[in-house]
């Protein structure tokens, strides 16, 4: 903490260490996302700069060009983001009325980092969209979404189950699937004009 | 970090007690929907630290500057220092008072343990929910029970919203001046929310015995059925089958509200308004959802500009429009059939 110090008034010469320690930090949770364990990692140390980094990413790729604006019914950058903390506000929001013991922001950060996989199927469907299109196209990206679309359940699932009552997990996990499934299916049908 | 703060708070003017205040507000641990003290618990992350670091810093300074100032009022104005003393310390009580208000009033409609006791359900007590809305019970002689929770209404007000989306991007649904997610969200909440206020608005005028909550309740699970029949119909794109689906699947459960309507209101008349009403709005809201998500041909736009345009084309999808190489064949098609109708119209 002591050599985080810096003068109050002196914004440039921010040491660069903290800024390690949160990327660092980051990166170990995308890594227990990816390799769901029963773990507390995510819980215990909670951020939100993971969860922001993903939507951002997923909802600068999800943009449309503006040049045919008439025919744009495809996710705007705004809309993408609403989606994502308004359904994991509600998700939290559920759960909490449940009887679940989990705190509001760290069932925020659980649900931005289990976004990974989703993100990653959008990159891998970005670049199989590169291709010629054809029906063996819409086969690949179907399989890649699902398959991620699975990992993110398990994964969330791995971190927020422990949190409920043994005997409402299904109820909680529900809402889950119906938010991940919503942003899947986005990340399906997105076809760059 | 709570503890490192309220020393700090109470140098401050005495805002020590208004620290405690807050805490004693909140009834029970953790029911307010951000819990102040848990926002505490966080671990090594340096934002934070610095965070606080800072915050300290400025009290610290705010403090020096302040008690600066009133040495300042003391020493050299006198009289004036001392009404200038008082002005603030009113000034500061009234901040206080009004503080300890909004956080009353926060920690009171902030509280979400008022919506916990509707979600206070199990899962096989919504399985059996689910199934009894689609089975219209035919004792009407005395008031039916209804379950008055909301975590069910919800979740199938949710997985409508998640339906029509499927619905509407399999079928290219253009939606200017919105977005396809803000329509499903707007029409299915709009729906529950809307007609269950006017329904419950009639059953006041009826003298119906029913609250807020069951209405809520009962229409929710009403949707069981919508849900039910659309994920059918947007996927097997046959008139025939949706028509059947529409009266047998829609209509049992507009049987199953309007049994329980029946029961629960005295007089024929206020019998007929109330049920006839709901009948008629559940069933037109099925047929609105599958027709107006269908294709909504550009033409509609065309025609607040073009006269020769016919009003409104609903053109009937017969080809799943999921591959891209249909979708040319599908266009073709809706190319066509608009070519005709503005030939018909013509004539």
């Amino acid at each position: 903490m002591a050599e985080a110090v810096e003068s109050p008034g002196d914004p440039g010469t921010a040491s660069p260490r903290p800024l390690m320690r949160d990327l660092k930090a980051v990166g170990k949770k995308f890594m227990h996302v990816l390799y769901p364990r029963k773990s507390n990692t995510l819980l215990r140390d909670w951020d939100l700069w993971g969860p922001l980094i993903l939507c951002v990413t997923l909802a600068l790729m999800l943009q449309r060009g503006s040049a045919d604006s008439e025919k744009d019914g495809g996710p705007q950058f705004a809309e993408v983001f609403v989606i994502v903390w308004f359904g994991a506000v509600t998700i939290t929001l559920n759960s909490k009325l449940l009887g679940g013991n989990i705190s509001f922001f760290q069932s925020l950060c659980v649900l931005g980092y289990c976004i990974l996989p989703l993100t990653v199927a959008m990159l891998i469907c970005r670049l199989v969209l590169l291709a010629e299109p054809g029906p063996v196209n819409f086969m690949v990206r179907l399989f890649v979404v699902i398959v991620m679309f699975a990992w993110s359940i398990v994964a969330s699932t791995a971190f927020l189950a422990d949190s409920q009552p043994p005997n409402r997990k299904a109820l909680a996990v529900y809402p889950v699937f119906l938010f991940y499934f919503v942003i899947s299916w986005m990340i399906l049908t997105f076809t760059p004009q | 970090m709570a503890t490192a703060a309220a020393p700090t708070g109470s140098a401050r003017n005495g805002a020590g007690p208004e620290w405690g205040g807050f805490e004693e507000n909140i009834q029970g641990g953790g029911s307010a929907v951000i819990d102040m003290e848990n926002m505490d618990d966080t671990s090594g992350s340096s934002f934070e630290d610095m965070g606080e670091l800072h915050q300290r810093l400025r009290e610290e300074e705010v403090d020096a500057d302040a008690a600066a100032a009133e040495e300042e009022d003391g020493e050299f104005l006198g009289m004036k220092g001392f009404k200038g003393q008082l002005s603030r310390q009113v000034a500061d009580q009234m901040w206080q008072a009004g503080k300890r208000q909004a956080s009353r009033a926060f920690s009171l409609y902030a509280n979400i343990d008022i919506l916990r006791p509707y979600f206070d359900v199990e899962p096989a007590q919504v399985r059996s929910r689910l199934l009894e809305s689609m089975i219209p019970i035919k004792m009407v002689n005395f008031p039916q029970k209804i379950a008055g929770e909301l975590y069910g209404p919800l979740m199938l007000v949710f997985t409508l919203v998640a339906i029509l989306l499927h619905g509407m991007k399999t079928s290219d649904t253009i939606i200017r001046e919105g977005t396809l997610m803000g329509t499903a969200i707007g029409t299915c909440f709009g729906y529950w929310l809307g007609v269950s206020s006017f329904i419950y608005f009639l059953a006041y005028l009826c003298n119906a015995q029913i609250t807020m909550l069951q209405m809520l309740a009962l229409l929710g699970y009403g949707l069981f059925g919508h849900c039910i029949v659309l994920f059918i119909t947007y996927n097997i794109h046959l008139h025939a089958l949706f028509y059947l689906f529409w009266l047998l699947v829609g209509g049992l459960s507009t049987l199953r509200m309007v049994a329980v309507l029946v029961s629960r209101t005295v007089g024929p008349t206020q019998r007929l308004l109330l049920c006839g009403t709901l009948a008629a709005l559940h069933m037109l809201f099925l047929l609105y959802l599958h027709f107006a998500y269908h294709k909504v041909v550009e033409g509609i736009l065309d025609t607040l500009e073009g006269p020769n345009i016919p009003p409104i084309q609903r053109v009937p999808r017969d080809i799943p429009v999921v591959l891209p190489a249909a979708r040319l064949s599908s266009t073709v098609l809706n190319a066509t059939a608009k070519a005709v109708a503005v030939t018909l119209q013509a004539h």
